[in-house]
């Protein structure tokens, strides 16, 4: 990246001087310009929607025919429905078991934070999960979980209990999707941490240990410190993901055995297709939007002030 | 650098850590080995119990062959190639105007649209699934892999602008005021300036963009249905359906479906971890 260094220099100089007689002149026209195509398209397909996504939930609408004003209906009714009980559950039992991932994931970076020579593909297969599909991650634990064929019925037999059908029972399913789910975000978070010590002050730490410090005090007070953004990110980011799992619920289990998987992206999903109620699904979405809302007001903050900091 | 390199550490807790390592590292791809495993092993072979001996016969191939004889699993292929390679080229030109546009020019609104560009991002697919579905019915792209292109560029753009944004922000600004000095134009300086300066982060990005959109599920389920535009992720979930206990058959689809981003992350590994970090580990 740095190609432009020493030819450049000149050119520079002479640009500096240039700048200083012309004064600041704003040109609007070209980023107007710039911004035209790839902003029209954004507000077309993500702002525009979430408005009319608002606004539909107000309507009894079957999704193709004529919609009827319902005002609050639709949120009365969520509110009594115990399948949105359900989800929201869930939500929270994602969220809460999410968060074991920036845990396992900073426990692994640093185990793998070492130079061997072998070490980029040992790291290149940990961060694998993050590459493949959820969907192919949802078929492959599917198949890991069956109680006829799956790995996890061998080892039950192996040691002499009845394998469990862990996707067709309702207390277990949503951990085992959720445990398929982790594999990558443990990964994700991998990624980010190893970027994270890789940044630590050497220095810092050398002179921390000369004067004795080491084990958890060395980790409390010298290097947790310095990765709090990372942290602070992967912890943000996690809940984000976790509350918009869709693909593995949708292959794994669809919602079963009798919706005791679902979250709320699922239910709206299966309530806008599948019951072709377009206006009560919008209105699940809209909640679903309004909880992510706070953890993307949050992470936006950072970016923000980040941003600002560097100016 | 932390913790201390297992290089000082006495012998015996060197292969320990080793020892540990490759433990972990059996259990952590556990399910990965289990499907490639199967990929070899013929029906019968499953049927009989035999998931964990030596295939009786070697079915790599006959697999691969099944796959693409009894399932549209080649049509799907296509698809998903063509709605990923559009979208990226797609996204690429348009985020690097955006990023130009929000990094080197000063207008009102500026921090504004940096941020709709960011939490775009991340709002939940489902605020958007109703109107999108409705937009592209009415635009009769509903069913063709435009549909999937359109939705994709357009949703892709945000990261993407915020991720070249943070390139482009630190080229000097004296070199864009040079080239205006020499005469360029502001496309010249676009085309001949930024885009070669900004190469190596096109690179990362087009790793990254191939894997996003390549890896979609929802957006397929929910504005394509027929088999010749759907991709191969929605064409995956459906043939598990159809071939329930052919376990052979749907890892052998599953890993050929895996394949591309796989590939290209082994290829590009360096740009596709840089790419992930930007913006989570900065100073």
């Amino acid at each position: 990246m740095r190609v432009w260094s020493a030819g450049v220099d000149s050119v520079v100089r002479r640009a500096r001087s240039a700048r200083e007689l012309r004064g600041g002149g704003a040109d609007l026209l070209t980023p107007a310009l710039l911004l035209a195509l790839p902003l029209g398209l954004f507000v077309l397909m993500i702002v525009g929607p979430i408005l009319r996504s608002l606004w539909i939930s107000l309507y009894d609408w079957d999704g193709t025919g004529s919609a009827t004003w319902v005002g609050l209906g639709n949120y009365r009714e969520l509110f009594g429905d115990a399948q949105f009980y359900v989800s929201l559950k869930n939500n929270a039992i994602w969220l809460v078991l999410f968060l074991l991932a920036p845990v396992l994931g900073l426990a692994l970076a640093i185990y793998l934070n070492q130079k061997l020579p072998e070490m980029r593909l040992v790291k290149a297969l940990f961060f694998m999960p993050l590459v493949l599909a959820p969907v192919i991650v949802g078929v492959v634990f599917t198949w890991f979980y069956d109680p006829t064929f799956g790995i996890l019925a061998i080892v039950f037999r192996a040691i002499g209990f009845a394998p469990p059908a862990i996707l067709s029972n309702e207390t277990f399913v949503t951990f085992g999707i959720i445990v398929a789910a982790l594999w990558a975000q443990v990964a994700f978070c991998l990624v980010l941490f190893l970027a994270g010590l890789s940044q630590l002050d050497g220095e810092m730490i050398a002179a921390a240990r000369l004067d004795g410090a080491d084990g958890v005090p060395l980790f409390r007070y010298i290097v947790l410190p310095q990765l709090r953004p990372v942290v602070y990110t992967a912890t943000i980011l996690t809940v984000i993901m976790s509350l918009r799992n869709f693909d593995m619920i949708s292959v794994m289990t669809q919602g079963g055995p009798y919706g005791s998987s679902t979250v709320l992206a699922y239910q709206m999903f299966d309530a806008t297709i599948f019951s072709y109620r377009a206006g009560y699904g919008a209105a699940i979405a809209t909640v679903l939007f309004a909880l992510m809302s706070v953890y993307i007001a949050l992470f936006l903050r950072n970016s923000l002030r980040q941003e600002a900091r560097e100016r | 650098m932390y913790p201390t390199p297992i290089q000082f550490a006495p012998a015996p807790a060197q292969a320990a850590y080793r020892a540990g390592l490759y433990v972990a590292l059996v259990v952590w791809m556990a399910p990965l080995f289990a499907i490639l495993m199967t990929t070899v092993r013929s029906q019968t072979d499953l049927l009989a119990g035999n998931y964990w001996g030596l295939p009786t016969v070697f079915s790599l191939g006959a697999n691969v062959r099944e796959v693409f004889a009894s399932s549209p699993m080649g049509l799907f292929f296509v698809n998903s190639l063509i709605v990923t390679c559009c979208t990226v080229a797609g996204v690429l030109i348009l985020s690097t105007m955006a990023a130009v546009a929000l990094a080197k020019y000063r207008f009102p609104g500026r921090t504004f649209l940096f941020a709709m560009f960011i939490a775009g991002n991340f709002v939940p697919y489902q605020i958007l699934m109703i109107p999108v579905r409705d937009l592209v019915l009415r635009m009769g792209a509903y069913d063709t892999v435009w549909a999937l292109i359109l939705f994709h560029t357009a949703f892709q753009t945000g990261f993407a602008t915020l991720f070249m944004r943070n390139f482009i922000v630190g080229l000097p600004d004296e070199l864009f005021e040079a080239a205006r000095l020499e005469g360029a134009s502001e496309l010249q300086i676009l085309t001949k300036i930024v885009v070669p300066l900004v190469r190596p982060a096109l690179a990362g990005l087009s790793v990254l963009l191939f894997t996003f959109v390549w890896n979609d599920y929802f957006w397929a389920l929910v504005l394509v249905q027929s088999d010749a535009a759907k991709p191969l992720t929605l064409g995956l979930a459906g043939l598990k359906g159809e071939w329930l206990t052919a376990w052979n058959l749907i890892s052998t689809g599953a890993v050929l479906a895996a394949l591309p981003p796989v590939a290209l992350f082994f290829l590009m590994q360096k740009h596709f971890v840089a790419g992930l970090t930007v913006g989570a580990v900065k100073g």
